[in-house]
């Protein structure tokens, strides 16, 4: 034995001490990893000897290891040893291990409770301080309950370190056993007056933690802590009252109303600039909460603006941070006070600190108006230019677009002014992945504002003459969606629509989903101009039309797309019925083909109409934007069964008959919704007027029939007042049009001044490009994205978002400690014992079998039992009458006795 | 606060502590994660920043980044005090400490935060109480290793 102690001391001598490893891995720099597996290998080596000091050399080393990223979770039967040293060097090691390495969910802790309670009992302060830090880091459910009472004495120590450390402890005790809370409150609530600054602050400390989470039980102890922030001057403890009270204060309005005299007394005299912020939160965090009726209202407001404004201009980037951060609190509920300073928001759009100018930004957001939105954006488009980096850029244009659009574009007087501002974002191309809300944008606006339809078709027709005509021209790639749509389908408003369509009919390689749109509108533009022609009975500009479109189409009748191939298939065919019709009435017979398509279209060949017309029906049809939702919110009529049949045989029999005539399967759907609103009064004459125009609108979509958005508005329903408003359309577009109207006069003076410095390249584009397009619609895409773009819009000021953060789990345990009755809590406990009995016992035998542990297991045995037993016979009685206390002090006892 | 880590400009960890349990692949991740975020930050920036649901806030000491994890109704700028405050502990306990000091003498960084902050919560405000802690638990130590 006495030989292998000096063995092992010789071999000690040997060994490599942390100071050796340190060094050699930072000689090593080369191979590393290969030295630090030697070094592995020779501490496994080092923990295989009996002697204590060699392994807590060797536990030091795997600490440092474990820093680097080295698993050492193999290695905690070896901490717990050198923790269990009676040596303070090696403790220390220990127990900086474990708390390093130690897992709540270990099972290895089962093996430390009674060596943890050893040393919270140890005469030496050190000893204790040292286990309590330690097991703070990993304190699993099991110790926090079985060692919370002993921490719970440890709050009656003489030794303030003892003190200050148990009280921090206690609030770890009660995040993983919730139980201790109630118990363990009153004693923790003395702690507020210890005499101690230390213990005091812990104390505060802790309790601010948990009435953070829970703010309702601890009203009571506004009293306390209000003496507590009038009387101390401690600034660390301060601002923890300080946020505490903003936790308070939305339950408790009149608390608010007695605070604002003393955190205004500290905002004015304070120099520490953490108390400082802390003070504003809560003073804005109180301003929210009161509703109104304060005399010193705004004069705490603009104390507050007045303060955060010299953080922003402060040079200190973090300053500046807090203070925009906190602003956009005071935002929300004040925002004229904020706007006030707008010009130093803007400026901060030139910080070079990215995370600063997104803060701005965020400000912008609240801050328009209908006088200064022009000014703002122009000045975010000048910053866009300048600005650096496609994630910011994206950043910047999504909040353009959303500073725009809120409200239903409330601030925006001038539309004309606003596409302008798209068409100029979509030039911007930087890689940006924004585009979709640019094209969202283009199409909402030119839908919901009919006065400017003509406007914007110009701008897109003169974009998709410059994307055909010039391959350097750069521009979103989603926008030409946009830009093809809208030519399509307002192809009534160009000017010029043979020059869209052959503009269109340039296309080169596109997504596929921008290119079915092309293939849609270009039969739209198709349609127009035929119109035209035929009119003029110009049948040689006919025969070249068709000529070039077809041999588009057949090009992407090669597209790998399913999707294309479909389109223009289908177009094609449509096409070459109509030139054969068109061919037909000139006289020119082209019987061949009409054989080959058979479809009804010839079978209603009308003498009055030209055949352009027929075509043209196929996209005739207003289009509305659908509110979100606005399916689900159509009432059901009174009187109506949706469930019953309406006229059971007859209507099975008309689905056939309409079957044959060629329906598409999604007009039988509309048909369906037709026939059900008009039910009652469906008489044979009727049918068959639906029947007919059915036929009309043979291939159009069901979604934007205009026929089916008429049967809505003539059923009385729709003038029931409804959440969302179903004819969005025609009340937004009113309400722009009178806009409109208003600002005609008055609005070439207006974009002289702004509006001309941006507009000017447009306007020189447009001498140089005159682009006409004759387009429809694509349109259940369109209908898709508009409903998309609402959703943006709407999704900022959705209160629930801020609410969804802070919740979490500790919090929740709080709660269900809190909100849980006490017959309740006393299962769970009763439960949990039981549990933990076969547990305690498998780690003591776990423990005694395997740990060589110098101290004395029997008698631990011996201790625990004990201490079990009086702890639950003291439990049961101290849970009775501190349940009295506990709801004593958590108070229903209002407050507003407290503050008169 | 949640955790705080010390690491340097070579993105090398010198120090990590952890107030809330995570497995260990989660706190590798996360170090990770972080320690690349804030060195593409350039100096000039403010060393906040928002990350997952939780505040960074970071501060560069000579070749060290003190970087902390906070809640979201936390104040920043109390998080930056405790850092200067650690700070000025090191310093005051190695004297003019380096980054050297603390490699070396990385327990001893360990104890002296101990006694900062305990379960994440400022425990000591007083920066003599504190050193006066680390000072007779080293006698403490010395006393032993001599017997």
């Amino acid at each position: 034995m006495a030989l292998k102690k000096v063995k092992g001391n010789i071999e000690r001598m040997f060994d490599k001490n942390l100071t050796d490893l340190v060094r050699g891995i930072r000689n090593n720099k080369e191979n590393e990893a290969k030295y630090i597996t030697q070094c592995m290998e020779d501490i496994k080596q080092e923990l295989r000897q009996d002697n204590l000091t060699v392994k807590g050399n060797a536990i030091a080393k795997l600490t440092y290891l474990q820093m680097l990223g080295y698993d050492i979770s193999w290695a905690g039967f070896n901490v717990i040893e050198v923790m269990s040293s009676n040596k303070f060097t090696l403790k220390r090691t220990g127990y900086l291990a474990a708390s390093q390495s130690f897992h709540c969910d270990s099972e290895l802790l089962m093996l430390t409770t009674n060596m943890i309670r050893k040393e919270l009992n140890s005469q030496n302060q050190y000893d204790a301080g040292l286990a309590l830090t330690s097991l703070s880091c990993y304190i699993s459910t099991d110790l926090a309950r079985d060692l919370s009472q002993d921490i719970l004495t440890l709050l009656s120590s003489t030794k303030p370190y003892i003190r200050k450390k148990a009280v921090l402890m206690m609030y770890k005790v009660f995040l993983k056993y919730p139980e201790a809370l109630r118990p363990a409150f009153p004693k923790l609530k003395e702690k507020l007056e210890d005499p101690d600054p230390g213990v005091q602050s812990a104390a505060v400390n802790v309790i601010c933690e948990l009435a953070r989470k829970n703010p309702k039980n601890y009203l009571s102890l506004a009293p306390v802590f209000f003496k507590l922030m009038t009387t101390k001057t401690n600034n660390w403890m301060l601002i923890k009252i300080i946020k505490l009270f903003g936790a308070l204060t939305p339950l408790e309005p009149r608390l608010g109303k007695k605070l604002i005299e003393p955190l205004t007394n500290l905002i004015h005299s304070t120099s520490a600039m953490s108390l400082l912020y802390e003070c504003i939160n809560t003073v804005i965090a109180v301003l929210i909460s009161i509703s109104s009726g304060m005399p010193n209202h705004a004069a705490s407001i603009q104390l507050c603006v007045q303060k955060l404004r010299i953080l922003i201009e402060d040079s200190d980037q973090n300053l500046k941070y807090l203070g925009l951060l906190a602003m956009s609190k005071i935002l929300k509920t004040h925002p004229k006070s904020v706007q006030a300073h707008k010009d130093l928001i803007l400026q901060c759009l030139e910080d070079k600190d990215e995370s600063i100018r997104l803060r701005a930004l965020d400000l912008l957001y609240g801050m328009v108006s209908k006088k200064n939105l022009m000014e703002i954006v122009k000045k975010l488009m000048v910053h866009m230019d300048k600005a650096e980096g496609t994630i910011y850029r994206d950043e910047l244009l999504a909040k353009i677009v959303l500073i725009c659009s809120q409200n239903n574009y409330q601030f925006i007087t001038n539309f004309e002014w606003y596409l302008t501002v798209l068409v100029e974002l979509a030039q911007m191309e930087f890689g940006s992945k924004q585009g979709h809300v640019i094209a969202a944008q283009l199409i909402d606006v030119s839908i919901r504002v009919q006065a400017i339809r003509s406007f914007a078709v110009a701008e897109m027709a003169q974009l998709l003459e410059f994307y055909a005509s010039n391959s350097q021209f750069s521009i979103m790639q989603d926008v030409l969606y946009s830009a093809a749509w809208l030519c399509g389908e307002f192809a009534s408003e160009l000017k010029e629509p043979e020059a869209s369509l052959i503009a269109m009919l340039k296309y080169k390689s596109l997504p596929p989903h921008i290119e079915i749109v092309f293939i849609q509108n270009i039969l739209k533009l198709y349609a127009c101009c035929l119109m035209k022609y035929e009119l003029a009975q110009d049948y040689d500009k006919i025969c070249g039309m068709y000529e070039v479109t077809q041999r588009k189409l057949e090009n992407s009748l090669k597209s790998p797309e399913i999707e294309v191939q479909e389109r223009a298939s289908s177009t094609l065919m449509i096409l070459e019925v109509v030139h054969c019709e068109v061919m037909a009435k000139k006289g020119v017979k082209t019987e061949q083909i009409m054989e080959d398509f058979d479809l009804p279209i010839d079978a209603e060949v009308d003498k009055g109409e030209t055949v352009a017309m027929q075509l043209l029906n196929l996209f005739n049809g207003d289009l509305n934007p659908v509110a979100p939702k606005a399916q689900k919110k159509v009432p059901i009529p009174e009187g109506l069964d949706l469930d019953s049949f309406i006229e059971e045989p007859d209507f099975g029999e008309n689905e056939y008959s309409s079957d044959s005539d060629y329906e598409i399967k999604g007009n039988l759907f509309v048909k369906d919704s037709n026939e059900r609103n008009s039910k009652p009064e469906l008489t044979e004459e009727e049918k068959v007027k639906i029947r007919e125009a059915r036929k009309n609108e043979q291939m159009n979509n069901p979604h934007y029939l205009k026929s089916s958005n008429k049967k809505y508005e003539d059923i009385p329903v729709a003038e029931l007042q409804l959440d969302v408003p179903l004819k969005v359309l025609s009340k937004r577009s009113d309400k722009y049009l009178k806009f409109d109207n208003g600002a005609k006069k008055s609005r070439k003076n207006k974009r002289s001044k702004k509006h001309k410095v941006e507009s000017s390249t447009d306007d020189d584009n447009e001498l140089v490009n005159k682009t006409l397009m004759v387009n429809q619609n694509l349109e259940l895409p369109e209908g898709a994205t508009l409903s998309d773009s609402e959703g943006s819009v709407g999704n900022p000021d959705d209160p629930h978002r801020a609410l969804d953060i802070d919740l979490d789990l500790p919090g929740l345990d709080e709660k269900k400690l809190a909100d849980s009755p006490q017959p309740e809590s006393n299962k769970i406990k009763s439960k949990k014992k039981k549990h933990n009995k076969i547990k305690k016992d498998k780690s003591v035998a776990a423990a005694a079998a395997a740990a060589k542990q110098p101290g004395d297991d029997g008698e631990n045995k011996k201790k625990m039992k004990k201490s079990k037993d009086k702890k639950e016979k003291t439990k049961k009685k101290k849970s009775k009458e501190l349940s009295n206390e506990y709801e004593e002090a958590l108070g229903i006892s209002t407050p507003s006795k407290e503050f008169p | 606060m949640q955790f705080m880590l010390l690491f340097s400009r070579q993105g090398k960890l010198r120090l990590q502590k952890w107030y809330n349990a995570h497995p260990d692949k989660l706190k590798k991740k996360i170090t990770r994660e972080l320690i690349t975020t804030i060195l593409t930050r350039k100096p000039k920036m403010c060393s906040f920043l928002e990350w997952r649901d939780l505040k960074i806030v970071y501060k560069r000491y000579a070749s060290l980044y003190f970087c902390c994890a906070i809640e979201q109704n936390d104040n920043e700028l109390l998080t930056l005090e405790i850092i200067h405050r650690y700070v000025e502990l090191l310093d005051k306990y190695f004297g003019s400490v380096c980054e050297l000091d603390i490699i070396f003498n990385f327990e001893k960084a360990y104890f002296i935060l101990d006694e900062l902050l305990l379960g994440g919560e400022i425990q000591e405000t007083s920066k003599k109480t504190v050193l006066k802690a680390i000072a007779s638990q080293d006698l403490l130590q010395e006393d032993l290793n001599e017997k």
